[in-house]
């Protein structure tokens, strides 16, 4: 208990201390997981929009396939984004390997299929008879599905919750594909596994409670959004 | 040369897994018309609401709007624009009851004062305006209904498709919700389809009636037409086996009304001043028929000389068509038949009491065609292109 006790008094000074490390790796944490969040919604919205409202040959499939990969191990990402940025990889010559770049493109591949997993889910509970009321109503297909969209709000904005949730939380892929690099690619989860090793136990305690915080300080604000959103 | 109706359809034809749902060779909504659509369910009367709406993939046939067909995806759109659905269920956005009305306004990219105007205008009429900044959400299923029905009417639509849209309310709702929907479709001079299951409905509100039996028109006609001279079998169970006459209130006493109906003088309860349209409905179990004249040792106030017409066998009984100078209908047992000796081209009396007469009051517009021509006058927007 003491180990507790002594790492939350260290982590309390070294935020109030405003350390310009731990600032710098939080801030880090947040650019890379918020980037790769904002991709995977651009994305994983508007593919599951479009598999939600199409009927094509394979979409139980595709959506099986989009559903498995909501669960998708991020050491598995981590190893074939690995693959792929590698010196002699397909995208290799991109020399991406061990930048926060490529922390961002491992965590969108992690973060993607849940947003569309939860978009196809939210898309598919909305009543069917609600896109020919919104037709009969005089709409184009792009109003239509935009106006979809909208209806589906809150069960979407979890979908970003969870996608922000998984990354920001992920440690195997940043650690295989940034390389925990001070000052560079070091981020909250692998700095804490790097002090864990050590030992620096009340270091890793404090990185730990910074993590929570963040991560409950982002989700509290979606909440609000979502529950504002909420038909009162 | 005919005018053109508002909305035609020629060789409709719409398939569900190779089934046929929908085959209408030909059905036209004249303008200013207030159709009836009856049917049991899954008969296709919704799906040939969302085919006139251009909504559902067809096999063949053409939809046209005034006479032009709407060939493309842009035209269905500007159609459509024109047209307002309330389907069965009320279908309301997840925001305020005012954003939820001017949605339709919204889809039409209507300046926003004319959007507030507008919106205002149709809460005032259907009763909602304190409920406009409420969560459409939280409303009870009457007023959802209002809000999907002011939802509709809102873009001033020159055809509506009404859905059943009184299904699942309680009675003092319905009848206060359709008081507000007619008068308002027949202010603005607007066609409309009415889907309903409660033939008093129809009678009351519609021009005319269509039934429609696996897909398939089986009678279109006036009210009385349909009712009275029923297509065939199918049509006469639609409609119930009840006798209904035009007649027009010739005077009123204390609590009950006599109506002139052919000549004859039928008593009733009910509401209604002079010179007030109705139609009178009398069941036929409530038909009693004698040989000698019940007048005064009986209770019943409408006694008539009739004679019978026709003798049909209904299942345990037999229905037995009387001419009064009006048509009435009376189901009597096999054995009371036999009894009293009747027999086809009879002469009879036909009593039922003041109380067995339901009072319907007929639309004041009568024909469609003396409204012809009453939407122009109207000053309502965006109809500069008639």
């Amino acid at each position: 208990m003491e180990l507790v006790a002594e790492g939350l008094r260290k982590a309390l000074q070294l935020i109030l201390a405003l350390d310009p490390e731990v600032l710098g790796i939080t801030l880090l944490s947040l650019v890379v997981s918020g980037a790769a969040t904002a991709i995977s919604v651009v994305v994983g919205i508007s593919t599951g929009t479009v598999i939600a409202l199409n009927r094509f040959p394979g979409k139980k499939i595709v959506v099986s396939l989009v559903n498995t990969g909501m669960g998708m191990p991020p050491v598995v990402v981590g190893l074939f984004v690995s693959i792929f940025l590698w010196r002699n990889g397909p995208l290799g010559f991109l020399g991406l390997l061990y930048t926060p770049a490529a922390i961002v493109l491992a965590q969108t591949v992690i973060a993607t299929p849940i947003v569309m997993g939860i978009t196809i889910g939210a898309m598919q509970g909305l009543p069917s008879s609600m896109r020919l009321q919104i037709l009969a109503l005089g709409a184009t297909r792009t109003q239509m599905v935009w106006m979809l969209v909208r209806e589906a709000r809150l069960p979407l904005l979890a979908g970003v919750m969870a996608g922000f949730g998984g990354v920001i939380s992920e440690v195997g892929a940043s650690i295989m594909v940034g390389g925990n690099i001070r000052g560079s690619t070091r981020v909250l989860t692998t700095a804490t596994v790097m002090e864990t090793g050590r030992g620096n136990f009340d270091v890793a305690i404090a990185l730990s409670a910074i993590l929570l915080a963040v991560t409950l300080l982002v989700n509290y604000l979606l909440t609000v959004v979502q529950q504002r959103e909420r038909p009162r | 040369m005919t005018a053109p109706a508002i909305l035609e359809a020629r060789g409709l034809r719409v398939e569900r897994g190779g089934v046929a749902v929908l085959d209408i060779p030909s059905f036209r909504l004249e303008e200013g018309e207030l159709a009836s659509l009856i049917g049991p369910n899954g008969c296709g009367k919704t799906t040939l609401l969302l085919s006139l709406m251009c909504l559902l993939p067809r096999i063949s046939g053409q939809v046209l709007w005034r006479g032009t067909e709407i060939a493309t995806g842009r035209d269905a759109i500007a159609c459509r624009r024109r047209m307002a659905m309330v389907l069965q269920e009320p279908l309301l956005f997840q925001a305020t009851v005012y954003e939820n009305v001017a949605s339709g306004l919204r889809i039409r990219r209507l300046p926003r004062r004319e959007e507030r105007r507008k919106v205002m205008a149709y809460l005032e009429r259907f009763g909602l305006a304190a409920f406009a900044q409420r969560s459409a959400r939280k409303l009870s299923g009457g007023e959802a209904r209002r809000v999907s029905i002011a939802r509709a009417l809102a873009v001033e639509p020159e055809v509506v498709f009404l859905d059943e849209p009184f299904a699942n309310l309680d009675p003092p709702t319905r009848q206060a919700i359709t008081e507000d929907l007619e008068r308002t479709i027949r202010e603005t001079g607007a066609a409309a389809i009415l889907v309903t299951h409660d033939q008093s409905e129809a009678l009351r509100m519609s021009d005319r009636i269509v039934v429609m039996h696996r897909g398939a028109i089986v009678q279109s006609g006036a009210p009385a037409v349909v009712l009275n001279e029923p297509a065939n079998e199918f049509v006469a169970n639609c409609m119930g086996m009840e006798t209904i006459v035009e007649g027009v209130v010739a005077r009123r006493t204390d609590g009950e009304i006599v109506m002139s109906v052919a000549g004859c003088e039928i008593s009733a309860i009910g509401e209604g001043s002079p010179g007030d349209p109705v139609y009178c409905c009398i069941r036929p179990e409530h038909v009693t028929i004698d040989i000698v004249n019940p007048a005064g040792s009986s209770s019943a106030r409408n006694v008539f000389e009739a004679r019978i017409a026709s003798v049909s066998s209904v299942g345990p009984y037999l229905k037995v068509k009387l001419d009064c100078g009006f048509p009435l209908v009376a189901t009597v047992t096999g054995e009371s038949f036999t009894t009293l000796g009747l027999a086809r081209d009879r002469g009879v009396f036909a009593s039922f009491k003041a109380t067995a007469v339901h009072v319907i009051r007929r639309g004041d517009v009568g024909h469609p065609l003396a409204r012809a021509g009453g939407p122009d006058s109207l000053p309502s927007t965006g109809r500069g292109d008639r």
